[in-house]
């Protein structure tokens, strides 16, 4: 952008401010720290950790699937398994993951802006997720909880006898996190953007951030309450939704989903964003159709709050719920087919480099394309019955959430690991791991599509011989995804030390985030910037304009493997 | 076919066709786009692959008719989903009056089925091909799901209401029952066979299981146990021809008496009063069980339907033992003696996995 | 904000912002985005209560029979009072009164314990009749001449006040669908006191800051927020009133 003279040589890092990272280093600098960049790190590790612990009970049930009679666990205890998997993955990881870590750190450089509007509630925001770990932790700990991460009544207000109490509170909690978040995204993009950032002039991943925190602030605190109730029904043997005292377990599906559709849009619109900056930065275009792609993520936003029944088509809702239902998760479709065709048409006539991050967004837009129509199939009445609570609906989500959600984060995380670190990581490693993720999702997944279309119900601790070669299949993608998974761990930790000092705008992209050093200053910018012109303004660049985006380290990454030549 | 090997599960319902080929659609819709958005993916990274760092893309202008164009063709496509689906879903939500009707009751961690004549099964269904079954559902305790792939039927069990399923079976055989709901620590061993006969197998094997009282008798049974009929002949509403009836209710508005009416009526009777009767029936929350429920309703039913409301109840089965099931009332219903021995051979009974059989 | 002496005022804008209206804005806009969510919040379980409310008409009017609306009814008062106080405080602050500031906010803190005394007592009297819900819930009301003498002093009093005539009017067995009322009733009221606890804590960190000397006519954010969000609870009693003590007729 016109902001910073392009010919301004990338300053040596002993001349340079001190970042962020060095600007303390005790760990009160860090437990009490307000600046968003190092909260966005304590997320960092925080999800991460929760991550591993989601991802290990995912792997111990696809083990234990292997064999028809299952391999490793009894069924109580398959039974926690799958619901810690879901319950982690959904609130401790997917909900916080993109907006916590890279919304946190990137919004307010995205923006222009020092911080967030409001650093102290970003920081109780923080200590909110960690109370409600706590809690989730401690539930695991003393015997877990079973009824599913959906915590249907009156099963989990009556029947189950784990802990239910706990981890409802613990999401209770973790709700009043998530809720902050939102509310200070709110704000800080309605309120702190620099002189000249205009709503048009945004790039598309704070759009997308606004539509999510939008949903987060709204739909939050019903699952709250709703929550709530459930404990207060299991505590107190209050007739609420068990119908053996008067209440309706119906209604309590209503709320529930109320804010568990929504949630879904929580963890893929800001992956929406993600991509966005991905695609555009690494075919160097203006993305095509920015107005589109823009308020379809406040289009699917919206219409999101109306789709929620379509997960009770057969929970005996009338045939007109149903029908009305069905038609507005239809609607919501449109907007998501909008963003793929977008996507798509910005390559045409680009400059596309494959490196890790790109490699991760054209995967994203394949396996969101079929989560997407799988969930356009979902919202078909006579076809949902068939597959409704059946491994098809498993793979369904899992396209959307593994498939689109925690590979974007990880493009996003490739592709921000310079700005968040100052460092390069080993670009073949990246393009290895990706792949692999990519391999592996699918080899997992596709073969569940089958399963469930066979009539594999879901949450089965075990299953008849005929459905075996197909979770033999899966249990076989799920350890490459492993492995997938695993590798990034190692060369992102190993570039913090050994990787090539990045430079502000390793990837020559647009965008005020690269141009502030790698890592960012503790207040992002010496002086706050005027915008005169979009994000995305590659086009305006002559040839030799490019190279005055910054050093090259992404080129040279490319050729020396990351390390220090 | 090896059967591990198996893509489609088999269609053994009059609703097993229509869900397939909604799915053909489907799928035909969905490897269309898909394949449409990775050859362009592939080939626009591919085509236009950064050649040298320095390179600057030309703008390309993003035209609204192409926006447009990429927005109203999905629509259509998707309207034609819509109406397709739901046009399937409204089939398989309106059973046929002349069903036969088979009461399931749903329970930690078992199906218990009743025929019409009291034949009782569990894990197990047993029903004939070409004849509407309506199914009719209740759950003891928490939320299952009937789930019997073969037939592409599936409903939640919801506890405190009786909610229905209904479908023809087409194709003799064996089939998985599941439940689908995750309903506790054995919730995958809910699950049972559902073993589909011809019209005289299905005979014979009724006649060979243990006999039971049909629910209507049962009902019968409880009417008088449970001392309804102390007030429901003097007193309170009379049940002779109120089933199906409109009934007016004190609150000035009106409703039809049927399944779930009744049931409602048993539960909280505070609910729905009739006009001109004190509110003064007991509640049987907790009293009855779900099967229990299912036999008063049915024999509510069998006291015939949309008659005058005068005259008082009629005489008990006591009595008048006609007034519960009698094979009029099931016209197709089997005869009671028939050939011995009549069991299936065309059903492959080693195909299930799992559970051994009960 | 341009000239660069360290002005009172300027030392109480954020380092994040770029000055005092800034500021404001984002404080202002994030406590409505928080009642954004306070609304959802109450939203769903007015949602769940009207659900039941038309599903079970009788018995839910039954349990609004057995409320004490007299103490609603001086409650609601009071907290209106409350906020027209917290309105005179936000007014004073913005024309940087601080003694008269302090004296409002004061005098709203005082209505908001009153309010909550009042709620506490209901609570109690609800206790004694039976009407809280789980194991202490009793399916017959107890006769009037049980219970302590305070509640045996309000039924009297309600016997003065009511225009049915003695033996009349009185409670039916109560049923289910009446307990789950109870059990709304005071998850409502519940939640809506713990609003209420919360507010008056904020009030009380006004107060503290207010007599030292923190707030100003450039600088009452706090204040103003405060004011926002005490509104916000009395607007949700103002809607709890009537759904819960005054749908007493058919």
């Amino acid at each position: 952008m016109a902001t910073i003279p392009g010919d301004l040589p990338y300053i040596p890092a002993y001349e340079a401010p001190p970042t962020y990272l060095n600007v303390a280093h005790t760990v009160r600098s860090w437990l009490l720290t307000k600046d968003h960049k190092r909260i966005a790190l304590l997320y960092l590790f925080s999800i991460t950790f929760f991550f591993a612990i989601g991802g290990v009970a995912a792997t111990i049930m696809r083990v234990h699937l292997l064999a028809p009679a299952g391999l490793l666990v009894e069924e109580m205890t398959y039974n926690k398994l799958f619901t810690m998997h879901g319950v982690i993955m959904v609130w401790f990881f997917l909900i916080p993951s993109i907006p916590t870590t890279m919304g946190n750190f990137l919004i307010p450089l995205m923006i222009g802006a020092r911080d967030l509007a409001f650093p102290k509630l970003n920081l109780a925001s923080w200590y909110l997720f960690m109370a409600a770990g706590f809690f989730i932790l401690l539930a695991l700990l003393l015997g877990g909880v079973d009824t599913g991460w959906t915590f249907y009544t009156p099963y989990s207000s009556r029947s189950s006898n784990t802990y239910v109490t706990l981890a409802v509170l613990a999401i209770f909690i973790n709700g009043f996190s998530s809720i902050l978040t939102g509310l200070n995204f709110i704000v800080t993009i309605h309120t702190m953007r620099a002189p000249g950032m205009t709503w048009f002039r945004l790039p598309l991943f704070c759009w997308s951030h606004y539509a999510t925190s939008l949903v987060m602030v709204l739909a939050t605190p019903v699952l709250a309450i709703t929550l709530a109730l459930v404990g207060i029904e299991r505590v107190f043997k209050v007739g609420i939704f068990d119908p053996a005292i008067g209440g309706d377990p119906v209604l309590m599906q209503h709320l529930f989903w109320f804010y568990s559709h929504p949630a879904v849009y929580i963890m893929i619109l800001p992956a929406f964003g993600v991509v966005s900056e991905l695609v555009t930065c690494f075919s160097r275009k203006r993305p095509f159709g920015y107005e589109f792609i823009a308020f379809s993520s406040l289009a699917i936003a919206m219409i999101g709050f109306l789709v929620w029944a379509h997960h009770m088509f057969v929970a005996n809702i009338s045939i007109y719920a149903g029908m009305a239902f069905s038609l507005l998760s239809f609607l919501v479709a449109v907007p998501s087919a909008i963003k793929v065709f977008n996507w798509t048409a910005t390559l045409y006539k680009g400059s596309v480099a494959l490196d890790t991050p790109m490699l991760c967004a054209l995967g994203f837009i394949g396996l969101f394309t079929l989560g997407g129509l799988t969930g356009v199939m979902l919202a078909t009445l006579g076809f949902d019955v068939h597959v409704h609570d059946t491994y098809f609906v498993i793979a369904h989500f899992h396209y959307i959430m593994v498939g689109g959600s925690v590979i974007a984060y990880f493009g996003g995380l490739h592709f921000w690991w310079p700005k968040m670190t100052g460092r390069m990581y080993n670009e073949w490693a990246g393009r290895i791991a990706a792949a692999l993720i990519f391999l592996g999702f699918n080899l997992t997944f596709f073969p569940q599509f089958v399963l469930g279309y066979l009539g594999m119900p879901r949450r089965y601790h075990s299953y008849p011989p005929e459905f075996q070669v197909y979770n033999v299949l899966s249990t076989a993608g799920a350890s490459i995804l492993a492995v997938g998974y695993a590798l990034p761990f190692f060369y992102l930790l190993w570039s913090l030390r050994y990787g090539r000092l990045a430079g502000p705008n390793p990837w020559r992209a647009t965008g005020l985030e690269w141009q502030t050093t790698s890592p960012p200053p503790k207040d992002n910018f010496e002086k706050i910037p005027v915008v005169t012109e979009e994000a995305y303004a590659y086009y305006k660049l002559a040839p030799q304009g490019m190279a005055a985006l910054g050093s090259v380290a992404a080129a040279e990454a490319r050729e020396t493997g990351g390390g220090e030549s | 076919m090896d059967e591990s090997f198996r893509l489609f599960p088999e269609e053994a319902s009059n609703l097993a066709r229509d869900c397939d080929h909604l799915l053909y659609y489907l799928l035909g819709v969905s490897v269309f786009f898909t394949l449409l958005i990775f050859v362009f993916v592939v080939y626009f990274a591919l085509r236009y692959r950064r050649k040298s760092d320095n390179e600057v893309p030309p703008l390309v202008p993003s035209p609204l008719s192409l926006e447009i164009t990429w927005s109203v063709i999905p629509f259509i496509l998707l309207m034609i989903m819509f109406f397709w689906g739901t046009s399937v879903y409204v089939k398989m939500k309106k059973p046929p009056a002349d069903g036969m009707q088979i009461n399931v009751v749903g329970k930690q961690w078992m199906w218990k089925v009743q025929h019409p004549n009291g034949a009782r099964e569990i894990d197990e269904l047993h029903v004939p091909i070409g004849r509407p079954i309506k199914l009719m559902m209740a759950s003891q305790d928490v939320v299952h799901s009937f789930f019997i792939p073969a037939f592409r039927i599936k409903q939640d069990v919801i506890p405190g209401s009786f909610v229905t399923q209904w479908f023809i079976a087409t194709k003799p055989g064996v089939y998985h029952l599941f439940c689908s709901q995750y309903c506790g620590a054995e919730h995958a061993k809910m699950i049972g066979r559902v073993i589909v006969l011809r019209p005289e197998q299905y005979e014979a094997w009724l006649a060979g299981a243990p006999p039971d009282e049909p629910p209507a008798v049962a009902g019968a049974r409880l009417f008088v146990t449970y001392g309804c009929v102390a007030c429901h002949a003097a007193r309170a509403p009379t049940m002779a021809g109120l089933y199906g009836s409109r009934v007016q209710l004190d609150n000035g508005r009106s409703v039809v008496a049927d399944d779930d009416y009744l049931r409602e009526s048993i539960i909280e009777p505070g609910a729905k009063v009739v006009a001109g009767f004190p509110p003064i029936m007991p509640s049987y929350r907790g009293q009855l069980s779900e099967e229990q429920l299912i036999d008063l309703v049915a024999y509510i039913k069998s006291l015939g339907a949309g008659a005058s409301t005068e005259g008082g109840v009629r005489p008990l089965p006591a009595t008048q033992p006609a007034n519960g099931f009698s094979p009029d009332r099931a016209p197709n219903y089997p005869p009671a003696r028939q050939t011995p021995g009549a069991e299936p051979v065309e059903v492959e009974h080693g195909r299930l996995g799992g559970r051994p059989d009960k | 904000m341009a000239e660069d002496v360290l002005t009172p005022e300027h030392s109480l804008v954020a380092h994040q912002f770029e000055d005092a209206g800034q500021q404001r804005e984002a404080s202002r806009l994030g406590m409505w985005a928080f009642l954004s969510t306070e609304i959802l919040f109450f939203g769903a379980v007015f949602v769940a209560y009207a659900v039941y409310r038309l599903r079970w008409p009788d018995d839910y009017r039954q349990g609004s029979l057995e409320l004490k609306w007299y103490l609603g009814a001086i409650n609601t008062a009071v907290l209106l009072l409350s906020s027209f106080f917290m309105a005179l405080g936000v007014h004073a602050s913005e024309l940087g009164q601080n003694s008269r500031l302090i004296r409002n906010l004061i005098l709203t803190i005082v209505l908001g314990s009153l309010f909550l005394a009042i709620k506490a007592t209901e609570y109690y009297l609800e206790y004694e009749d039976g009407l809280v819900p789980g194991a202490s819930f009793r399916m017959e009301p107890p006769p009037e001449e049980a219970g302590s003498g305070f509640a045996r002093a309000v039924k009297s009093f309600e016997r003065a006040i009511s225009r049915a005539p003695k033996g009349q009017g009185e409670v039916a067995r109560r049923t289910r669908a009446e307990e789950q009322f109870m059990v709304f009733y005071f998850i409502m009221t519940g939640i809506h006191a713990t609003h209420m606890v919360i507010g008056i804590a904020l009030l009380c960190v006004l107060v503290w800051m207010a007599r030292r000397r923190k707030f100003s006519a450039a600088y009452n954010n706090p204040v103003e927020i405060t004011g926002l969000y005490w509104h916000f609870v009395d607007t949700v009693w103002v809607f709890l009133f009537p759904i819960l003590y005054l749908l007493r007729n058919p």
